[in-house]
């Protein structure tokens, strides 16, 4: 059963999310236990050996992992949206199809870099350009952020289609980690999500097989696949972290109680909105991954702004109430979430969580939706998107 | 039915489309032509403007808007149903 080799692998990653965390460390064990379980190649098509895995099975990985270990819990969702862009896009290359064997054969794990020097979190812009040299290409790349970039077998790149192309008219590029060279430019020392290892590099490609690139614009990749992949697991995660706290306070609070019988602990008021808080946020993302569902083989409707914004609107409320729900869970334990190494301890989480409202700035978001919001009309049906 | 020049008209006041709005043919997709989702979503707006007509949700995709022809088969339907 699926939800069983979740349940092994995220028993893992907690068993070291401490260590990933203090070390800032690459979760190696949990990415271990992933291969062992043969969780990353999921997604990919049963012809090319994977299971043919929907988001939402996915999503469910994302969220029993977000409960262990932030960290590898994004490892997982990061590889898994770069695999969902290959599956959405990649079935017509000869290349990508023999690249999505070796994923699902040898559990290759793939990275992104989308963000550079100079653009920041705007994926929809690259100013590193493909330069094509009869059969192969070069492309050097100021990435600075990769997750994972050193230990991932390959990394999905994106950049400008040539050296005249506007800065908009992006290609994704599959690097394998043996065509590249990656020299580290600055070092991922933060607040949370320490175990992403998201250091900066210099990426430097040659010689690279002009088939590796896919054969979709990226902006059609971007909107078709990858922003509601990433919106969709990267809130999954967050929600399993978000879980996880209210898990803790309920846990403090039903001990209070037992200590003190014939009284309501005056923090179970507390919990109790809390609880409804974690019943919207989990709301919000179960329809999401709903309409997602419902949605598939219906390009227009995937393509339509009131799905953008759909989804849009998912990260922005998702990131935000996870941080609002583990900052009230911690007021709901106190000094022993506060303090590290208790069992209610929840200063980790805490300090990941922080990085959704920042992973792509909500405040870019909520400017991208207000540009749609000038032209999209009015639901007609509840259900509807 | 609605002119390929009165499309072209409209385009031209998009910066990227703007030097090459009267060159491009009916089926050539406007957004490998330099349109972004900003430029795309004036675009929808002025020809809400310019035709007074609005696009329903469901109209409101890459796709209705990725070639002129597409944007007359777009316009000219809700034009006739307003006739209608
Ligand atoms: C845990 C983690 C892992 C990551 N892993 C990767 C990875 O593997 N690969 C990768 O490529 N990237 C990765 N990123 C980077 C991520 O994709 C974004 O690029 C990054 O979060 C943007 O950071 P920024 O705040 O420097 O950037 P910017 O996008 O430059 O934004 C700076 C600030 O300006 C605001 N802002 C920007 N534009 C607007 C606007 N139009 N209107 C209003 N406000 C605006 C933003 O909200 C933000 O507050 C990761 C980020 C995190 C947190």
């Amino acid at each position: 059963m699926l939800a069983e080799r979740f349940a092994r692998a995220a028993s893992v990653a907690a068993l070291h999310a401490d260590a990933v965390d203090r070390e800032g460390r690459f979760p190696a064990e949990a990415v271990a236990a992933l291969k062992a379980e043969r969780l990353l190649g999921l997604q990919i098509p049963r012809q090319f050996g994977g299971e043919g895995s929907g988001l939402t099975d996915i999503a469910e990985g994302c969220f029993a992992l977000g409960q262990s270990c932030s960290a590898a819990a994004m490892v997982f969702a990061m590889h898994h949206i770069k695999v969902s862009s290959l599956v959405s896009h990649g079935l017509d290359s000869a290349w990508h199809c023999r690249l999505m064997e070796r994923i699902a054969g040898e559990q290759l794990l793939v990275a992104s870099s989308t963000t550079e020097a100079g653009i920041g979190g705007d994926l929809r812009n690259s100013l590193c350009a493909v330069e094509a040299e009869g059969a192969t290409f070069a492309l050097g790349k100021d990435a600075s952020v990769i997750s994972y970039g050193a230990q991932a077998d390959l990394i999905l790149a994106t950049a400008r289609r040539n050296a005249e192309a506007a800065t908009s008219d992006q290609v994704l590029v599959a690097l394998m980690a043996d065509q590249i060279t990656l020299e580290r430019t600055s070092t991922w020392d933060t607040l949370g999500m320490r175990g992403t290892c998201s250091d900066g590099f210099r990426l430097e490609a040659r010689g690279v097989p002009v088939e590796q690139i896919l054969p979709k614009p990226f902006a059609e990749i971007a909107a078709q696949s990858m922003l509601a992949a990433s919106h969709l697991l990267w809130s999954s995660v967050w929600f399993g972290i978000a879980s996880y706290a209210v898990d803790r306070a309920r846990v403090f609070v039903q001990a209070e109680a037992r200590k003190r019988q014939g009284q309501v602990p005056p923090t179970a008021l507390r919990l109790a909105e809390l609880s409804n808080a974690l019943q919207a946020m989990k709301a919000t993302l179960v329809s999401a991954l709903r309409r997602f569902e419902d949605a598939q083989g219906n390009a227009d409707l995937l393509d339509s702004l009131a799905f953008s914004v759909m989804l849009n609107n998912l990260k922005t409320t998702a990131s935000d109430m996870a941080v609002d729900i583990v900052q009230r869970a911690l007021g709901i334990v106190g000094l022993a979430g506060y303090k590290n190494g208790t069992p209610f301890s929840l200063g980790r989480p805490l300090r990941d969580v922080l990085s959704a409202p920042l992973m792509i700035g909500n405040d870019r978001i909520l400017a991208n939706t207000a540009k749609l919001l000038l032209v999209q009309k009015s639901a007609g049906q509840l259900m509807s998107a | 039915m609605v002119s390929p020049e009165a499309i072209r008209n409209i385009l031209a006041r998009n910066e990227a489309l703007a030097p090459i709005a009267g060159e491009i043919s009916e089926d050539e997709n406007l957004f490998d032509k330099g349109l972004d989702s900003f430029g795309s979503v004036q675009l929808m707006l002025a020809l809400e403007e310019h035709f007074d007509v609005e696009f329903p949700d469901h109209l409101l995709s890459r796709k209705s808007f990725s070639t002129i022809r597409s944007i007359r088969e777009t316009v000219s339907s809700l034009v006739q149903a307003e006739a209608a």
